[in-house]
């Protein structure tokens, strides 16, 4: 059964993926800090918080920026354990890859000695510690911002900030469809378990995978013509006029000056070693 | 462009579509229809429905005969002129068979505003239709939600708000109560009848014949043969059981009750128990 359990993973998998992303609408819409301010502004502030944690050299004062992010995740209503547990599945994506060589590797004076022959420098530990913390500090700052404001609202400010249309029409559609998508996979998962008595081996299994990616992929060729057609009935000529109601509220200007300050602190003390 | 001229909407004239592969969809269609016609589509699947609302629609276009609307040849030449495809696409809506296929925007009230603001109509005017379309199906509680999170149902009168957004004069609808309960469909059906009028001309294809025999004035069958086999008012067809049976409109059923062979009709969509 052991094929078995590998899909039924994939099942849970792909309505977990659903849960957690209805889960995280819900928190964009919570009475919350970061969920009151206008979505122009948060999308600007926080491309600005995540270019100035890439251009920190102190590991203090990054360390402080997490502190903050960890205050803003609280006072938005977002369980710090919630939070912590989205950035930490990815840190080690982005991060095991270059920090862990660059423990050993980068010269310096040591700073432990494993097994008398493998050396970790203090210039390493500091290299891989301050590239730990960029990375999760960048990576809170995207996630606190998709948490907080509903898609819609992103996209709106991507398209206040001039993104190409284009652009922002293919990530609207594909945030829509991949749901469509997943739920169709998770039919034919479910369809297949349905008329399965005993087990197929592992290779029947990646067969069967591969033939319903095919079909997932045909499906989904289908309907973007079909969408195609269903914009142009409703008037689209290549590009996509939306409403666009936002208005500048006085808890958005205080954001703005305390992101400044923010920035701007970080950026003075923040390339002192 | 108005349908005063020769009375007449839409003009098909000898009007054949095939699929690539020389896969025949439609074959020497020929018909009028005017304002005031509420026209059934009915018909076997596979007989070209689908694919005749899509033309009428200008989404498609004939591979040899002609469509003529508002007076104007329909063709991709024609819709390329700026002024008549926007005149074109407020006039006639289609809604899809599939919502999913029709839903593409992030929340509701996104997609029930699509449609105007690509025909240029001022932000104003876009939100006073939004809420009114909203309010006359009943569902301004969905505005905010993504079209992912509807029930089969609330997505059907998603995608007849955001036609009906447009304000149309020609509404085409695929198969609009395919997938409704029964309260739903009675609803759609009471809401069409309210819609149309002596202006306006409704289209819609079904394989249901109880809606046609409340709704229609006009129904045209499309054989398999994938050419209209008749033309005319409900009740020159409905009321006679050999026709319906010819043209696969319903089946006869036999089964045994005891020692009673039982025979009598059945439409395709209904279940016998």
């Amino acid at each position: 059964m052991k094929g078995e359990s590998f899909l039924s993973k994939n099942i849970s998998g792909f309505t977990h993926t659903l849960e957690s992303v209805i889960m995280a609408e819900d928190l964009s819409k919570a009475p919350g800090l970061l969920q009151r301010l206008d979505p122009r502004v948060k999308v600007a502030t926080f491309v600005l918080f995540i270019i100035s944690v890439g251009l920190a050299r102190s590991l203090w004062v990054l360390s402080i920026i997490f502190a903050l992010v960890l205050i803003l995740s609280f006072l938005s209503k977002i369980s710090i354990g919630f939070f912590l547990k989205r950035i930490l599945l990815f840190i080690p994506i982005f991060t095991a890859v270059i920090a862990l060589p660059a423990l050993f590797i980068t010269p310096g004076s040591p700073l432990v000695t494993i097994a008398s022959k493998v050396v970790i420098t203090e210039q390493g530990a500091r290299t891989a510690g301050l590239l730990f913390l960029r990375v999760t500090n960048s990576l809170s700052f995207g996630v606190l911002l998709i948490l907080t404001t509903p898609w819609p609202n992103i996209l709106v400010a991507l398209r206040w900030f001039r993104m190409p249309s284009l652009i922002v029409d293919i990530l609207s559609m594909t945030y829509r469809y991949i749901f469509l998508l997943l739920h169709n996979v998770n039919s034919m998962f479910l369809a297949r378990r349905s008329r399965v008595i005993g087990s197929f081996s592992s290779g029947e299994n990646r067969r069967w995978l591969t033939r319903t990616l095919a079909t997932v992929m045909a499906k989904s060729q289908h309907l973007s013509g079909e969408v195609y057609l269903a914009m142009l009935s409703r008037g689209y000529q290549g590009e996509v006029r939306v409403l666009s109601d936002f208005k500048l509220k006085r808890r958005d200007i205080l954001w703005m000056a305390f992101a400044l300050l923010a920035i701007v602190s970080i950026l003075l003390w923040g390339n002192r070693l | 462009m108005s349908a005063t001229d020769s009375g007449n909407i839409f003009q098909a004239k000898n009007l054949t579509y095939s699929y690539p592969g020389n896969i025949i969809a439609l074959r020497d269609v020929n018909f009028t229809t005017s304002p005031g016609e509420i026209l059934a589509l009915v018909g076997a699947n596979g007989s070209g429905k689908s694919t005749l609302l899509k033309l009428l629609d200008g989404l498609i276009f004939p591979t040899s005969g002609e469509l003529i609307a508002f007076n104007k040849t329909l063709s991709e030449k024609s819709l390329k002129d700026g002024a008549f495809s926007k005149e074109f696409r407020r006039k006639v809506g289609l809604v899809f068979q599939d919502p999913d296929v029709q839903l593409f925007s992030s929340t509701v009230w996104d997609e029930v505003t699509f449609g105007p603001l690509q025909l240029g109509i001022s932000n104003k005017e876009v939100i006073s239709r939004g809420k009114e379309v909203l309010e006359l199906l009943n569902i301004a509680h969905l505005g905010e939600r993504p079209p992912y999170l509807l029930s089969g149902g609330e997505k059907k009168k998603v995608s007849l708000a955001c036609v009906l957004s447009l304000h149309p004069q020609v509404l085409l609808l695929d198969e609009p109560t395919t997938g409704l309960d029964p309260w739903s469909q009675g609803n759609l059906i009471d809401f069409l009848l309210q819609w149309a009028n002596k202006d306006k001309c409704l289209i819609f294809s079904t394989q249901d014949l109880d809606v046609v025999e409340e709704i229609a004035n006009r129904v045209i069958v499309m054989g398999i043969d994938h050419t209209i086999i008749a033309d005319g008012k409900p009740d020159e067809f409905l009321s006679d059981p050999d026709f319906l049976l010819r043209t696969n409109l319903v089946h006869e059923h036999s089964h045994r009750h005891k020692e009673l062979i039982h025979r009598h009709f059945h439409m395709h969509e209904h279940q016998h128990h």
